[in-house]
């Protein structure tokens, strides 16, 4: 069974967001990049699959700039077996991405695609469901549990109120929740390894897909910010003070 | 221009956020419908009937729907897209499940977690965890969108209401998914998204005995639904869906009590709206103070139950 994994380089979750005085969007000079969280975790999912005898391969793919091939090595770190960048300095909208990402599963012919639920940049949500549309393949979405047999994969979601168990025929698109599992830590050998893996790039213009914009960014702004308030004693001054302020 | 908007309920009864929805809708067109999904939801469609700006109701009801399966309800919801310019969506775990799958058959673009209407094709969107803004610009000409309800009021209940309900027949369902179970949290408390208090509790709680023995009490006390943050999820102090934050549920009660949790970036962007905050936390440089009313840097094991004789 071959899986494949899109990754995407975004702004580490752990570095400070700065909004451009001009509002034209985020500051990302300088900063720390990172593969998304959600994507380690599905990278890790697709690897320990390969580890119990049920995947044979695992193609890690990524649209994004000549340094998103550091994302891709990071999967082949954790133990993807080949590598895709499709290479653009522009900014890909969810759609585009589940085009392009339709016509790599088409040359592909995966069995299984598992992805992130979100990127933790545009904070979408939605290419994961939007590949399995274009695709046509079933979806599970916001996987908390993912066990694959007879062909059909049984996925437990983490829903509101709940979990919820579909079993999807593959091939299909999984999304990843955050308890699906702990992505390991790379060790120096499989670092070493996975510089000799091999990673193919390719452009936008080898798909006959429709990337550009629909949607136009007038600002980024930055939030309006909440200062902090006081310190409070004891919690008979705190009940004092919500009482005055009539929350309770 | 007309919106068709797409409840969310719980199989008895309408949440808000299908209200809250309804008013992200009415600062579009006064041409708004809603659609009831599910199965055995007539009396929803009523409810729905009931709130005041609604044109008409949209009912399709078979044992598919019920199961919330994102393929089924997304055929319905594009079939039925023909007749409108946009569909809004609340952004719960459902609405998040289905909402792309119709703007990709579509082929238009998903605006996620709307939470201001700008004009009719200008609106913002929280992006990095809320630690950015971003207004876009749509030229599509339908547009499918999911709402922030936390960023919206609650349209009133109109008296009597007077909009007509309609069945609308439910589509085949598809193959290639099917339920198998589910486990559902049952719990006396308001529900997290709706709930004017909200008392979360984190990894400072150590293990779900103490998190139900501390958090529990004070929680009904208050009449409060509970929450958590990640790390307690993860240690499995709490149920997933009590998760507070960027992945988690977005919640803006009137009181937020946050007690033992760090206040993480990722945590704050799912709280950060509620009107008064609260933090117990033993350390004075603990992240949650910074946006704290009132921060109280105390042991939680004394702070808790000092705060439940306080409240008498
Ligand atoms: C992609 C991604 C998404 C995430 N999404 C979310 C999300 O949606 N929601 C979320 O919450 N997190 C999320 N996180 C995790 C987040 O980064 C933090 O790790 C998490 O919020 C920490 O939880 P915590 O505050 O309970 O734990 P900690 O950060 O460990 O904080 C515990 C706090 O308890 C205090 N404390 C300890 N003992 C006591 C005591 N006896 N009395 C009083 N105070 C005490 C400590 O001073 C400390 O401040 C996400 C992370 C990533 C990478
Ligand atoms: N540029 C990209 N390259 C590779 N994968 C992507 C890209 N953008 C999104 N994805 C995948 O789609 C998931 C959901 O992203 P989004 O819909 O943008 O929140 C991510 O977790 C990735 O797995």
């Amino acid at each position: 069974m071959k899986i494949l994994v899109p990754v995407k380089r975004v702004l580490d979750y752990n570095v400070k967001v700065r909004v451009k005085a001009d509002q034209s969007g985020v500051d990302l000079a300088n900063v720390k990049m990172s593969m998304n969280p959600f994507d380690e975790i599905a990278v890790e999912e697709a690897v320990r699959l390969k580890e119990k005898g049920i995947a044979t391969e695992i193609v890690a793919v990524s649209i994004g700039p000549a340094q998103a091939k550091d994302t891709i090595i990071t999967a082949l770190t954790i133990g993807a077996d080949r590598g895709i960048l499709i290479q653009t300095d522009q900014d890909i909208e969810p759609l585009a991405v589940a085009k392009l990402l339709k016509a790599v599963a088409e040359a592909e012919q995966p069995d299984l695609i598992i992805m992130g639920k979100q990127a933790i940049d545009g904070d979408n949500n939605a290419t994961g469901q939007m590949l399995s549309t274009l695709l046509d393949w079933p979806q599970a979405t916001f996987a908390s549990k993912v066990v694959v047999e007879n062909g059909e994969a049984h996925v437990t979601r983490e829903v509101d109120g709940g979990l919820q168990t579909l079993g999807v025929k593959l091939p299909a698109v999984i999304t990843t929740d955050l308890r699906l599992n702990e992505p390991r830590y790379a060790s120096l050998p499989n670092i070493m390894k996975a510089k000799k893996k091999p990673l193919e790039i390719k452009a936008i213009t080898d798909y006959a897909v429709d990337v550009v914009p629909r949607l136009k960014v007038l600002k980024v702004t930055e939030p309006p910010k909440r200062t902090a308030g006081i310190k409070v004693a004891d919690a008979a001054e705190l009940v004092a003070n919500l009482k005055s302020a009539g929350v309770l | 221009m007309a919106v068709l908007v797409i409840a969310d309920h719980d199989g008895a009864h309408l949440r808000d956020t299908t209200n809250k929805t309804l008013t992200a809708a009415l600062q579009l067109s006064t041409d708004v419908d809603v659609l009831v999904y599910g199965d055995g939801v007539q009396s929803i469609a009523d409810a729905a009937a009931k709130l005041s700006g609604v044109r008409k109701v949209l009912l399709s009801q078979s044992a598919d729907l019920k199961q919330d399966i994102a393929e089924d309800v997304a055929a319905l919801v594009t079939g039925l897209a023909a007749n409108y310019d946009v569909v809004a969506i609340p952004a719960s775990s459902a609405g998040k499940n289905f909402a792309p799958r119709v703007a990709a058959l579509l082929d238009v673009s998903l605006l996620s977690d709307v939470m201001e209407v700008v004009d009719a094709n200008t609106f913002v969107r929280p992006i990095y965890a809320g630690n950015a803004l971003e207004t876009v610009q749509t030229s599509e000409a339908k547009k499918v969108m999911t709402v922030r309800t936390t960023a919206f009021k609650a349209a009133a209940e109109a008296e009597g209401g007077s909009a007509t309900v309609e069945t609308v027949a439910a589509p085949a369902s598809k193959a290639g998914t099917r339920f198998i179970s589910e486990e559902k949290v049952v719990s006396d408390r308001p529900e997290l998204g709706a709930a004017k208090i909200v008392v979360s509790g984190g990894r400072a709680l150590g293990s779900k005995e103490e998190f139900d023995a501390v958090i529990d009490p004070l929680a009904d006390k208050l009449g409060a639904a509970v929450g958590a943050s990640r790390a307690a999820v993860d240690a499995g102090y709490a149920p997933n869906d009590y998760q507070v934050g960027q992945t988690g549920k977005v919640v803006a009660p009137a009181l937020y009590i946050a007690v033992g949790i760090s206040g993480a970036i990722q945590h704050l962007a799912g709280m950060k709206d509620s009107k008064v905050i609260v933090a117990i936390n033993k350390d004075p440089e603990a992240p949650i103070f910074s946006v704290a009313d009132y921060g109280l840097v105390a042991d939680y094991k004394t702070a808790v139950p000092d705060l439940m004789k306080a409240l008498g």
